[in-house]
C-alpha cells in the first residue's frame, strides 16, 4: 500500500496562467517615466508685495516676450531663438561687470565659500495666442542657459561637470547660480511688440 | 553506415517545458515592477512638445495630471475641435480645477501635501491662453509646484 506513488501535479498549465497574467499587465500599465520642466508658480501677490516688486532694479531684470506670432523679444530687441541662450548667459554671468547688466552680491554659502551671486531675474511674458510649443522651446533655452552656467561654475570650482557632483555640492552650485525665471502676470503683450 | 542506421528506433526526447512557466513568471515580474497602472483614459490628443533640458518627475505618486488638447477623433462630433481640459476621466472647465486640486490634495497623506506637483500635459499646438488660465487657477488654489510635461527630442 505504502509503495503506491502519489501522481505528480500537472504543471503544464502554469505557463498559460502566467501568460494570461502577463498579458493583463501589459495591457493595463504604462511604461516610461514622466519627464518635463519643473517650475514654481509665484503665489498670488498681496498689495504689500507689489510695492516690493517694483523695487527690483531695472538693470537686474530682462524681459523675454513671445507675441502671438511666436516672435521672441529679449530686452528691447527681437531675437532668434538660437541666440537667446547666449544672451541670457551673458545677462546672468555679466563677466565684465557691465553697469547695464545685473549687479552681483557676494553671498556666503553655508559649508562652501563666499561667491558673487547674480541678482538677475528673467521675466517671461507671453500672449494668449502664443503657441505652447514655442513657449516650451523658449523655457527650454532659458533652462539651458542656467544649466550651462552651473556646469561652468562647477567645472571652475570642482573640476567636474554639474551632473557628477554630490548632492551637497549640487546644492551649493544651485545657490551660486540660481534659476530665477519668473512667469509674469498674464497680460496682453501683443500691442507692445508690434 | 551502422553508425547512423543502427539507432533509428530511438525516440528524440521531448523538450522539457517545465521551466517555461518560470521564464514567463520572470517576465511578468519585470513588467509588474517597471510599469505602473494606467490611471485615466485619454480623451484629448496630447503630443507633448520636445525639450532637451527635461528632468524626471521625482515622486510619481504625488503628482496629478491636467491634460489639455483637442478631443480625440471619436469625440470631436460631440465636443468640437477646440482645445479642452481633461481632469480625471471627463472634460472640465477651468473652474473645476479648484475642486480637482482640493480632492487630489485630500487623497494625499498630510506630510506629502506640500510636495504635490501638478503635471500639465498639454498638446504642442494649443495656444497659451488656455494654459495661462489654468496656471492662474492653480495659483489661486496655491498648487504652486507645476511641471510642463515634455519629452526628450529623439535623435
Amino acid at each position: 500500500m505504502s509503495k503506491k506513488k502519489t501522481p505528480g501535479l500537472n504543471t503544464s498549465s502554469t505557463a498559460d496562467i502566467a501568460f494570461l497574467l502577463l498579458c493583463y499587465f501589459l495591457m493595463t500599465t504604462t511604461m516610461g517615466s514622466q519627464t518635463g520642466l519643473s517650475r514654481r508658480l509665484p503665489p498670488i501677490p498681496d498689495s504689500k508685495q507689489q510695492v516690493e516688486d517694483q523695487k527690483i532694479n531695472r538693470r537686474n531684470i530682462i524681459v523675454v516676450r513671445i507675441n502671438s506670432a511666436d516672435k521672441v523679444l529679449a530686452g528691447s530687441e527681437g531675437i532668434e531663438l538660437a541666440f537667446l541662450k547666449d544672451k541670457i548667459k551673458e545677462f546672468l554671468d555679466n563677466p565684465n561687470n557691465d553697469p547695464n547688466l545685473p549687479e552681483k552680491e557676494v553671498k556666503e554659502i553655508e559649508g562652501f565659500k563666499a561667491v558673487p551671486v547674480s541678482k538677475g531675474v528673467i521675466s517671461l511674458q507671453n500672449d494668449r495666442g502664443t503657441s505652447y510649443a514655442k513657449y516650451i522651446a523658449v523655457q527650454n533655452e532659458l533652462v539651458k542657459a542656467v544649466n550651462e552656467l552651473r556646469d561652468e561654475f562647477s567645472m571652475a570650482n570642482f573640476g567636474k561637470p554639474y551632473g557628477r557632483l554630490s548632492e551637497e555640492e549640487q546644492g551649493w552650485v544651485k545657490k551660486a547660480v540660481p534659476q530665477n525665471i519668473s512667469e509674469a502676470e498674464p497680460k496682453d503683450v501683443n500691442a507692445s511688440t508690434r | 553506415m551502422s553508425m547512423f542506421g543502427g539507432n533509428n528506433k530511438k525516440e528524440v526526447p521531448g523538450i522539457s517545458s517545465g521551466s517555461l512557466s518560470d521564464i514567463v513568471f520572470m517576465l511578468l515580474f519585470f513588467f509588474m515592477v517597471t510599469t505602473q497602472m494606467r490611471e485615466t483614459e485619454n480623451k484629448v490628443q496630447v503630443k507633448v512638445p520636445e525639450a532637451s533640458e527635461v528632468t524626471k518627475l521625482e515622486r510619481k505618486d504625488l503628482s496629478s495630471y491636467i491634460n489639455i488638447g483637442t478631443p480625440i477623433k471619436s469625440l470631436q462630433a460631440q465636443y468640437g475641435t477646440d482645445a479642452r481640459i481633461q481632469l480625471n476621466d471627463s472634460f472640465k472647465s477651468k473652474e473645476d480645477i479648484r475642486d480637482f486640486v482640493a480632492s487630489e490634495r485630500e487623497a494625499m497623506k498630510e506630510e506629502d501635501r506640500p510636495l504635490m506637483t501638478v503635471c500639465i500635459r498639454a498638446d504642442q499646438d494649443v495656444r497659451m491662453g488656455i494654459i495661462t488660465d489654468v496656471k492662474q487657477e492653480l495659483r489661486r488654489c496655491s498648487a504652486l509646484k507645476i511641471m510642463y510635461s515634455a519629452r526628450k527630442p529623439s535623435e
